[in-house]
């Protein structure tokens, strides 16, 4: 287990290289120039520009720029923006509110999902389990943004619930949003819940369990359950990422101020540090998420062997 | 040997009327089906038998005849739905365990006291009968803090013990492991010593050694012989192996689309078969006492549970059929005292074994 660790974390440098460099180059290629997109419309002086060129170093190749970039990124600086903002706190200030985001989503979905899962897989074929199975179907046919603008018309706008936009209300103002990133893998996951359930329902060791006394509350909460979460607590784990990095739609709808709201606005102006920055941070987040997954598989399931 | 007498463990089944005088299990008329889209699969359509103390039981018959559903219904763990029980009495010491459902009419198991505790279940393949993701002593220690509600520790501790007794070795070193990390033969005394933890009267195993290679196959039998020799309970054997059944059971119940064909010692259903069910098994299958040249499997093949043909189920596969077969179920002709048959013409197919 420990040398596996190991292995996997190693694992982790090719695909850091690999992921800034892409990003890199794609940023490289995003077409425009972004000083002038800075000025606006007043053109600034040939000189100005100049200065500016050097100073981010824009005047230097491609693959020179990426050496300055990464070596300075090693040693903790992620750069500025043109302001001169660090981009470390542009993060600084967005990721507390993403993570927050992110785990009331996460809260949503284990406790909505999962227990809405759980029943519907007990009760197949019954009222209810229908209705999981119809509702999450919908969800997942909606795309997200659609579902956004619903959330904030329909709860934000005439029903008055919750704030329809801003970060003002601290995490009261999360609600909604969070309701809204968790929809979809809510809906899967109620969905995996149930068939994982339905599934194991079925399997030899529930009849040997039955065959033992004990009794159907036991069968199902303790033998029947153990073994369907092996699945949904591995999606979990991959999604705890996946949320992270997929809150730039909630976030631009409901105008909060996280990570995928900086992501979107420095894409839009241009700003290819920010985006590198953030997007290399969202690519560690997701490799770490993706190796508690598999130690996870191997702590539920004692099958499953680490080489 | 248990002697017959009101035991500290009856008392524990205070709310029924215990019958010390009473044979361990008696089935009577068992009749299960499944309601599926399709139609009704008639499971099992009659089954009867009774199993005294100390007695071993052999449930013989083809595939899909009914063997393991029924002893589902017994043990009232039947997957409902789509199986029900629709008919029939089951009673263990003289307790009724099954009763009409308010509503359904369909018969419930209304006695899960004994179950687990008194009647205990071995199934075929400890591979995916145990739970894959407890270790075994967890699993056997399960019975204890469930049923006696000993502490975890206790619970371990007594688990070690029933391994000791199944005769796995290193039993303490082995209590944590994982059912994958045995040999199937050690599975398989898993289950036994699981299913042998609260010392149950009767133990209904079902194919417990099919899955196993020949040498292991004794192993096991041998031990559920020794077993059954030191507790004095009854054992119900659901098997296809004539050989084993030869070796360890006092009579047979020979089971078609899931009703009884014939029911004999095995001195009778081995040597003066009286049904030409039983006599095909016999040629189909390879027994341990005749070497037969070859083995001439029954023609034909089982009847679709789904449409039962009319009379005896048998008769489209019967050397013997006549007319009468086709039309008209046949009773049980007792033919001496422990041995019965359910055919018509059982005194000419006697005469031809
Ligand atoms: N859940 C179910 N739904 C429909 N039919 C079923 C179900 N379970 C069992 N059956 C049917 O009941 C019949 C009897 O099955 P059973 O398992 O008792 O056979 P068996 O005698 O134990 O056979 P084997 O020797 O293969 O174990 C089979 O024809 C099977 O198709
Ligand atoms: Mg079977």
């Amino acid at each position: 287990m420990g040398r596996y660790l190991i292995r996997r974390v190693l694992q982790f440098i090719p695909v850091f290289f690999g992921a800034t460099f892409l990003l890199f180059a794609l940023v490289f290629v995003m077409p425009g120039d972004p000083i002038r997109a800075l000025s606006g419309d007043k053109p600034l002086e040939p000189a100005v520009i100049e200065a500016l060129q050097e100073r981010y170093n824009l005047d230097k190749p491609f693959y020179q720029q990426y050496a300055i970039y990464i070596t300075n990124v090693m040693k903790g600086d992620f750069g500025t923006d043109f302001r001169g903002r660090p981009v470390s706190d542009i993060m600084k200030t967005s990721l507390p509110i993403t993570v927050r985001l992110a785990l009331l989503a996460f809260a949503f979905e284990v406790v909505i999902g999962l227990t809405a899962g759980v029943i519907a897989g007990v009760r197949k074929g019954k009222f209810f389990d229908s209705l999981v199975l119809i509702s999450t179907l919908i969800v997942i046919a909606i795309p997200i943004f659609v579902l956004g603008f619903m959330a904030q018309i329909v709860f934000g706008l005439k029903l008055g619930w919750f704030p329809i936009s801003g970060y003002r209300d601290g995490i009261y103002s999360l609600l909604l949003p969070a309701m809204v990133l968790a929809s979809l893998s809510l809906a899967y996951i109620a969905r995996l819940a149930r068939t994982s359930l339905v599934e194991n329902l079925r399997a030899d060791y529930v009849r040997t369990a039955k065959a033992k006394g004990l009794s159907t509350k036991r069968v199902i909460g303790i033998h029947t359950l153990r073994n369907s979460l092996i699945p949904v607590a591995t999606y979990l784990a991959v999604d705890l990422g996946a949320l992270m990095g997929g809150a730039i739609i909630t976030e631009t709808i409901f105008n909060l101020p996280g990570l995928g709201r900086a992501v979107f606005d420095a894409t839009r102006s241009q700003e290819g540090t920010v985006v590198i920055g953030i997007a290399t941070f969202l690519v560690i987040v997701y490799m770490i998420a993706n190796l508690l997954v598999d130690v996870l598989y191997g702590i539920l399931d004692p099958r499953i062997r680490y080489e | 040997m248990k002697t017959n007498v009101i035991s500290e463990a009856d008392l524990k089944l205070g709310r029924y009327r215990i019958d010390p005088e009473a044979p361990l299990l008696e089935v009577e008329d068992l009749h299960v089906e499944f309601r599926i889209e399709d139609g009704i699969v008639k499971a099992v359509n009659g089954l009867a038998y009774t199993l005294g103390k100390g007695e071993t039981l052999a449930v013989l018959g083809e595939s899909g005849s009914g063997k393991s559903v029924s002893h589902h219904a017994i043990m009232g763990i039947l997957d409902t739905p789509p199986g029900y029980v629709t008919k029939g009495s089951v009673k263990f010491r003289g307790v009724e365990l099954l009763a009409p459902h308010k509503k359904t009419g369909t018969l419930d198991h209304v006695v899960p006291e004994i179950r687990g505790t008194r009647v205990a279940m071995v199934f075929q393949d400890a591979l995916t009968a145990l739970n894959p993701v407890f270790t075994v002593g967890w699993q056997i220690g399960e019975m204890f803090r469930v049923h006696e509600g000993l502490s975890r520790k206790a619970a371990k501790q007594r688990a070690i013990e029933m391994m000791d007794r199944v005769k796995i070795p290193s039993a303490k070193e082995r209590v944590n492991s994982y059912p994958h990390e045995f040999s199937g033969g050690m599975r398989q005394r898993v289950m036994i010593a699981m299913a042998l933890s609260l010392d149950p009267e009767v133990i209904i195993a079902d194919e417990p050694t099919t899955a196993l290679d020949v040498t292991v196959q004794s192993q096991i039998m041998d031990l559920l012989k020794e077993l059954q020799q030191d507790t004095g309970m009854g054992l119900v054997l659901i098997t296809h192996d004539l050989a084993v059944v030869a070796e360890v059971a006092d009579s047979v119940v020979v089971m078609y689309a899931g009703r009884r064909m014939e029911k004999g010692g095995i001195e009778e259903i081995f040597h003066s078969a009286a049904h030409p069910y039983t006599l095909g098994l016999m040629k189909s299958i390879a027994r341990p006492d005749v070497h037969l040249e070859r083995l001439e499997p029954i023609m034909g093949s089982p009847p679709d549970l789904l449409d039962i043909p009319p009379g005896c189920p048998f008769h489209p596969r019967c050397e013997y059929v006549i007319d009468r077969c086709r039309v008209e179920i046949p009773e049980l002709y007792a033919i001496d005292e422990h041995h019965s048959s359910a055919c018509f013409r059982w005194q000419e197919v006697q005469i031809h074994v």
